[in-house]
């Protein structure tokens, strides 16, 4: 039990503040893996952050970009309204991708703002991988 | 309709408590409290103001957020969806805080304004436009750094407080503005 004990605080010591960046996003990966996706490819996610996508509803094409700027460790701005918005890059932004509920929300929304359509747990896996190690 | 009848209950019984609404003249607000109640939910805050101001609920009545928190997915073109507990929990927090339960005199100035149409935009609400109504374009639409009458905080310094008062307005590129 002494041991459990040791090796308990061991571990929490050892991944630190890392800890809680590495939980949501491989807990979203794990997740994505068992709906029947993976494995993920952070070249891939890379390519897809730099697209542009032709929106039904857009007058000219969308991408991360728009909103995020084409550096994920820059400050953005919101396409319409202008409000600043924090980076995206967990080693800039500790913030980031820490939360399961928060990464759903805003694939949800911003896959649909910017390609017209959900993300497939492929491209969110692929998102995340890139995302990560920014 | 039956989903949100809990939600007007709450919403009656705070604004009973509320107590009285005073009604001034604009331009001066510290004697009678904020224009309109501040926004002190986090969640709020956090949800809703991650993409822009903060809007007080007190600034639309009742029935306008439950319209504007129905059509969620379609957000002025925006995609603002929400998981449904936090979807209620917003609402719930609107309605119990709306122009008819916020007690300020804005608010009250507000709802005096509107007849039987129920806005979604704040911009859309009569006693608003009219206050904005003087101000030429290219301080507004055509000035970058507003874009557009639904960027409060850029002119209203202190508008997170609640204050809209003329001695707090400060427009970008023009100075002081006064009526």
């Amino acid at each position: 039990m002494r041991n459990m004990g040791k090796l308990m605080i061991l571990t929490s010591l050892t991944f630190g503040g890392g800890a809680v960046l590495a939980d949501a996003v491989d807990e979203r990966l794990a997740s994505y893996q068992a709906e029947g996706a993976g494995p993920f490819d952070a070249a891939q996610g890379e390519s897809m952050w730099n697209g542009s996508y032709v929106h039904a509803k857009a007058d000219k094409p969308r991408n991360c970009a728009s909103c995020h700027t084409d550096n994920l460790k820059s400050s953005g701005q919101h396409a319409r309204t202008g409000k600043a918005i924090e980076p995206m890059a967990p080693s800039v932004n500790t913030k980031r991708l820490t939360e399961a509920r928060e990464i759903e929300k805003w694939f949800g929304r911003n896959c649909k703002w910017t390609m017209g359509r959900e993300c497939t747990a492929q491209e969110k896996g692929d998102f995340l991988s890139y995302m990560r190690l920014q | 309709m039956s989903k949100l009848m809990p939600f007007l209950a709450l919403a009656a019984t705070v604004g009973l408590a509320s107590g009285s609404v005073t009604a001034d003249d604009d331009g001066s607000y510290s004697r009678h409290g904020p224009d309109v109640a501040p926004v002190e939910n986090a969640l709020y805050q956090d949800e809703c103001g991650s993409c822009h101001f903060a809007y007080q609920p007190g600034l639309l009545p009742m029935e306008s957020w439950l319209k504007l928190m129905g059509s969620l997915e379609d957000h002025f073109s925006e995609n603002a969806a929400l998981d449904g507990a936090t979807r209620q929990q917003l609402i719930g927090y609107l309605v119990a805080n709306a122009a008819e339960n916020s007690g300020t005199r804005r608010s009250a100035k507000i709802l005096r304004s509107l007849g039987k149409e129920i806005p979604i935009r704040i911009t859309d609400v009569p006693y608003i436009w009219r206050q904005h109504d003087e101000i030429p374009p290219r301080l507004i639409r055509t000035n970058a750094a507003l874009r557009s009458l639904s960027n409060c905080a850029a002119c209203h310094t202190r508008a997170e407080t609640g204050s809209y008062a003329e001695r707090d307005i400060l427009i970008p590129g023009m100075g002081r503005w006064e009526d």
